[in-house]
């Protein structure tokens, strides 16, 4: 088999006596969709923190195409290909909605300042085509984002459309592997299969091999190639759906009692 | 479960017939059509169809043709040298906002970089050193000087955000002020001597007394010496640096400043380096403040001390929180009514107080304008200021029948005389009851107590609500209006010129937050 895109060889990551993360092993394949599922404060969120270099790990490696990622700020790691969302939606709420994905545009573009005031060609192109990345990507929500939205500020959309903005704005980075922290959150029912349609699009038309945080087990079940548990920063299964929601590890992390006792 | 409902069909519709009332885009547009309604509406749309390139080339022939204006009055060059400061001023403003207004950064430190501007421009060419290079050598050094200091002083700061980086910024600035002061005495470690160097100290920077006799602008031998000459310096620089950072502002490091402003960490994560970004805010305004700098030495022809100290940099950033952070023509417009309406307007005894009646206009114009904007609806509004007329003349009435110690008295200054006449004075005199001998000496005493009753009726205003607060209004613009006539007509060349100033700009604030121009901000929803 290939490399993985994405590997995490034994990684650690504690605060003063707390192990966040415990010596994970994780691989994503170019292509993939992994959800990662877990119970609150199972390290789900801090995983994507070590992984997009806000947090450094105490031990072991992440590797992104065989060359390591530990030690990058973030913002280099997101010019490598790693492109992340926020379950508490971090959006540049005074910008509009179209800025809001031209702003991520930075990381591929290279005008300096001094091009931008002189508005020297590659200045031009390069805003020519942000312009034009900016619309590509908001399409691909259909009309939500489009049209007269594009120039109001993101703090007028709606809860799901702010989600929606969130994902446009991560896939402007042009990322290799995007990592949505639970998109589906507080989306109605309807919304939420709205997403599990989207994240499996973004596969499909996008390219993109995708890690997802989710709590929702109907989107779980929908977009997953394979799922991992995670329970006290330690990996507790790993395959497919069904393997997994059945595993007993799983339901006792869930639910605080062995299978055993249950039945 | 069902398929993601279509949109509505007329989802999209052409712009004549615009969207299906009730439908989303319909309701976010409702901000849009209550703006466009009525005569200003219309007025304000049809504004916003000229080409914003063209509405910048009006406004800048129109700013050009001020010298012509001036020339016209007997004080050409007192009002050339009020335009060149306040131009002065709006390039400090614009230099300023870019750390403040676009990328969110409190950067208390900007008066140096101003100042780091004219001390070496008034190093570089003056007799101190006997080095006289050429203006148009000297000053791209100094703005590449003070931006590189811009980096180094940002640097360890980088990592710091809002109060923390406030606090460090502003022992920056405070450092170069003592810097300045204290550098006539300037020696390696006070062992000159014992190194057997020539003198036991240096003067570097002239301390509390600054370089004198500077250097006026030379050009490869034409140089700017007239007020005329360095108003049009200073506003060929406005106009360079108004149009590259509105340029700036829409790049892409523009945005990235603007994300940087909103969230950080979401801006790191979405590809941004935040702290380079930071680096690049400071020194571009660094850049810009050591240009206005320059020009500020040139014109006074000397650097002293006193004009790069702390007080000036809160005028800039009054300026800028007026105009409305983040926006450029706000920016302008909030250093120019500071400076020309505020700081000189309320100066006695300029050829400027002439027209504003000895800042009368200002004040009275000020107390107006916030009772329209804050009072709502218009009758309370009507019955105040009806009350404030009544109570005027009752009171005035009152006084002129019971003493004979005369109710008419009020201040004659300048060519025009409200004092004896004109409709301005007449209006005062009847409304205010000021003794015939207000401005003879010993009768401080009594405006004094007058002084401190209406600093406790506006402090009793702010504890008060409802038909309370609106029946004390009157009498407290009544006695505001008494004591700016018995004592601050006279002394508002001083410090309580900055104290009306800064009244002024509570108000101004309290009524619109965002500033004059700018737009409200969410920080989190």
């Amino acid at each position: 088999m290939a490399e993985p895109l994405l590997q995490l060889r034994g990684v650690s990551k504690a605060f003063g006596g707390l192990q966040c993360i415990n010596a994970l092993d994780l691989t994503v394949n170019e292509g993939e969709i992994v959800s990662v599922i877990g119970p609150n404060g199972a390290g789900k969120t801090t995983l994507f923190n070590l992984v997009t270099g806000m947090y450094r790990p105490d031990l072991g490696d992440i590797l992104l195409d065989g060359t390591s990622l530990v030690g990058l700020p973030p913002h280099k790691i997101t010019q490598r290909g790693v492109a992340r969302t926020f379950q508490t939606l971090r959006l540049f709420l005074n910008m509009s909605v179209k800025e809001n994905v031209m702003a991520a545009a930075y990381g591929h573009t290279k005008a300096s300042l001094g091009e931008s005031i002189l508005r020297l060609p590659r200045a031009r192109r390069e805003e020519r085509e942000t312009n034009e990345l900016a619309a590509e990507k908001l399409s691909f929500f259909g009309q939500r984002l489009m049209g007269y939205r594009w120039s109001q500020p993101a703090y007028s959309l709606s809860y799901a459309n702010r989600r929606r903005l969130e994902i446009a704005r991560a896939t402007a980075t042009k990322p290799r592997i995007l990592l949505l922290d639970e998109p589906a959150a507080g989306m109605n029912p309807v919304e939420t299969h709205e997403i599990t349609e989207l994240i499996g699009q973004l596969r499909q038309e996008g390219g993109y091999t995708i890690l997802v945080i989710e709590h929702d087990m109907h989107v779980v079940e929908g977009i997953s190639d394979r799922v991992v548990a995670i329970d006290h920063g330690v990996k507790i299964a790993e395959g497919t759906y069904e393997q997994v929601a059945t595993d007993p590890r799983v339901v006792e992390a869930y639910l605080g009692t062995t299978a055993k006792e249950r039945t | 479960m069902s398929d993601v409902p279509p949109l509505p069909p007329d989802a999209e519709q052409s712009e004549s017939s615009g969207p299906r009332i009730g439908a989303d885009e319909w309701v976010a547009r409702s901000g849009e059509r209550s703006a466009h309604a009525g005569l200003v509406g219309r007025v304000s749309a049809s504004y916003e169809r000229v080409p914003k390139a063209a509405v910048f080339a009006f406004f800048v022939v129109l700013a050009a043709m001020v010298p012509l204006l001036s020339a016209q009055t007997a004080n050409d060059q007192y009002f050339l040298r009020v335009g060149t400061v306040a131009l002065l001023f709006a390039l400090l403003a614009l230099g300023l906002n870019v750390a403040v207004g676009f990328a969110g950064l409190l950067d208390l430190g900007y008066i140096a970089y101003y100042g780091v501007g004219a001390y070496g421009f008034a190093m570089l060419s003056s007799d101190k050193f006997g080095i006289h290079w050429q203006a148009w050598l000297v000053i791209p050094l100094v703005v590449v000087v003070s931006a590189l200091l811009g980096f180094l002083l940002a640097l360890p700061s980088r990592r710091l955000v809002g109060d923390y980086l406030a606090i460090v910024t502003l022992f920056f600035g405070q450092i170069f002020y003592i810097v300045v002061t204290q550098g006539y005495r300037v020696s390696l470690l006070g062992l000159n001597n014992d190194l057997g160097l020539d003198r036991a100290n240096w003067d570097l920077t002239g301390g509390p007394n600054g370089i004198a006799n500077v250097d006026r602008f030379n050009f490869f031998g034409l140089t700017a010496s007239s007020e005329r000459a360095y108003f049009y310096v200073t506003l060929v620089a406005v106009v360079v640096v108004f149009a590259a950072l509105s340029l700036a502002n829409r790049s892409r490091t523009g945005r990235a400043w603007r994300a940087l402003h909103d969230d950080a960490l979401a801006a790191q994560a979405m590809s941004m380096p935040v702290n380079w970004l930071k680096l690049l805010a400071i020194g571009l305004g660094a850049a810009v403040a050591a240009l206005a700098g320059t020009i500020n030495a040139a014109l006074l022809q000397g650097a002293f001390p006193d004009d790069y100290n702390t007080q000036v940099l809160i005028i800039i950033y009054a300026m800028v929180i007026l105009g409305g952070a983040g926006n450029l023509v706000g920016a302008v417009v909030g250093a120019l009514v500071v400076e020309v309406l505020m700081l000189e307007g309320l100066r006695p005894q300029t050829p400027l107080s002439d027209w504003t009646s000895s800042g009368r206009w200002v004040v009275y114009g000020g107390i107006l304008l916030v009772l329209v904007a804050t009072i709502r609806p218009w009758r309370r509004l009507g019955a105040i200021l009806a009350g404030v007329v009544a109570f005027g003349v009752a009171v005035h009435l009152i006084v002129a029948a019971t003493t004979a110690h005369g109710a008419d008295g009020l201040l004659n200054t300048g060519p025009v005389s409200y004092g004896d006449g004109g409709w301005l004075g007449w209006l005062i005199r009847h409304w205010l009851a000021l003794p015939a001998d207000t401005y003879a000496t010993g009768t401080r005493a009594p405006f004094n107590a007058a002084l401190v009753l209406l600093i406790v009726l506006v402090l009793v205003l702010t504890l008060l609500h409802g038909w309370a607060r609106d029946l004390l209004m009157i009498p407290t613009i009544w006695l505001a209006g008494f004591v700016w006539e018995t004592r601050l007509v006279l002394e508002a060349s001083g410090p309580t010129r900055l104290l009306l100033l800064g009244a002024i700009l509570i108000v101004v604030m309290t009524a619109r937050p965002q500033g004059l121009l700018g737009k409200p901000r969410v920080e989190v929803v």
